[in-house]
């Protein structure tokens, strides 16, 4: 199979069985996204795939062959942190980790389709992701804060 | 680790080159879409397919289109383009009013409409909505296609009338005038599956002396078990009444049921698997 992934493309040769995830992180290296629960519920291992932000235990790597691919790893450019990045750290949007890499990705996308979104649009915006340490206050505070800046920065 | 048993994989380049691959791998191949019943499905080994048919390239069973006097929904529609979709909501809210508490945002942008309605799971939110609409499902199969109403769609829980060699293709709505319908569902937790839920919809058209008389009304429920997948028929108890409140699909949100839901739920919805018209 061949998948680009963050605009490099791979070819690895996988068992049907493999899941994206597991082709992302034991296959590429790429452990920035989390292998969470395994059952599409928590959103850890939320990954872009051809644009739209999908999770990744639940989706094989043969049906990523031909695809775009775009991972927490794809955030940053060579100018820096995505402001997504830059706000959940300035909002202290995350206490473990472990949920933030599917957050961002979900947020990053969010911020794509809706530069300015209430706390309610965020709030059901990451209704698929599950966080166990900031109960979501931070991290809503921290997408509306990138938002905020984008939107600056825009003006 | 949660990883599924071995099994072959194929992707479909056309309609035709899936129901070949089919019929060639025999009754032990699935096709796969969203993946997102199935393949948790086939983590816990509750299902091991040989042989998985991707259908991800066929991106004709894709999309919402108005055709003639229907809604035609293709099986490859992911459930969030059906919840964007404003042609949908316009003609029946009961569209939308399912696809926003089926799972999260995510997920919707991956399941299908389709493998929703074929998984016939019996917490499964579009079974009902679709049986409610009396849509139609249209069925590939190595003869071509074939209609088969939803009432007759569900034969049981995860059991439906698409035989193993054959392909959902779309779902087709009736578009009829004087249309309202809603849809209820009670679940404990943001995104869960349905305790319990109910679909109703309801037709009007103008009786005697310009009054508005019931001309249609149809109410569904998830394919919960032999028997009982195919709801009471209210058509026959309000067909011809004028609309009032005990007759209209609003009922089903009144407090009476016999579906028992837990008294923390009773706040949000309560709802009744029985006909809205009883």
């Amino acid at each position: 199979m061949a998948v680009t992934v963050n605009g490099v493309e791979h070819v690895r040769e996988v068992e049907p069985r493999l899941l994206l995830v597991h082709l992302l992180r034991d296959e590429l290296g790429l452990t920035g996204t989390h292998w969470g629960c395994d059952t599409s519920n928590c959103g850890a291992c939320t990954v872009w795939m051809d644009g739209v932000p999908v999770k990744s235990c639940t989706v094989l790597a043969a049906m990523a062959h031909g695809r775009e691919v775009r991972t927490v790893e794809g955030l940053e450019t060579p100018f820096g942190l995505d402001q997504v990045q830059v706000s959940f750290m300035a909002c202290h949007g995350l206490q473990c980790g472990f949920c933030t890499p599917g957050m961002l990705m979900t947020a990053r996308w969010l911020l794509d389709r809706n530069p300015d979104p209430s706390e309610a649009e965020v709030r059901e915006a990451i209704a698929g992701q599950t966080c166990r340490c900031t109960g979501y206050e931070n991290i809503v505070r921290a997408v509306r804060h990138a938002a905020a800046a984008e939107r600056e920065q825009a003006s | 680790m949660q990883v599924p048993a071995h099994f072959e994989y194929e992707r479909a380049t056309s309609l035709e080159h899936a129901v070949a691959l089919l019929t060639r791998y025999g009754p032990e191949a699935r096709v796969v879409a969203g993946g997102h019943s199935l393949i948790p499905m086939m983590k816990l080994r509750l299902a091991q397919p040989e042989v998985l048919v991707d259908l991800n390239d066929l991106t004709e069973l894709a999309g919402i289109r108005i055709e003639g006097d229907e809604l035609r929904i293709g099986a490859l529609t992911r459930h969030a383009e059906l919840l964007g979709s404003a042609v949908a909501g316009e003609h029946y809210p009961i569209l939308h009013d399912a696809e926003r508490v089926i799972a999260d945002p995510v997920v919707r942008n991956r399941g299908t409409v389709g493998g929703s309605v074929c998984q016939a799971d019996p917490s499964e939110d579009l079974s009902g909505v679709f049986t409610a609409l009396r849509a139609t499902a249209v069925i590939q199969g190595a003869d071509g296609p074939r209609r088969v109403p939803m009432r007759q769609f569900f034969t049981g829980p995860y059991e439906t009338a698409v035989g193993p060699a054959e392909v959902l293709v779309e779902l087709r709505v009736p578009l009829r005038p004087g249309g309202g319908s809603a849809y209820v569902k009670v679940d404990r937790r943001a995104g869960d599956w349905a305790v319990a839920a109910a679909a109703a919809a309801l037709w009007l058209r103008p009786g005697p002396g310009g009054t508005p008389v019931v001309a249609d009304a149809g109410s569904g429920s998830p394919p919960s078990a032999p028997g009982t997948s195919r709801p009471p028929r209210p058509r026959s108890t309000c067909a011809a009444a004028p609309p009032t409140r005990s007759r209209s699909p609003r009922r089903a949100r009144s407090p009476r049921s016999t579906a028992g839901p837990s008294p923390t739920s009773a706040g949000r919805s309560t709802t009744s698997a029985t006909s809205p018209a009883s």
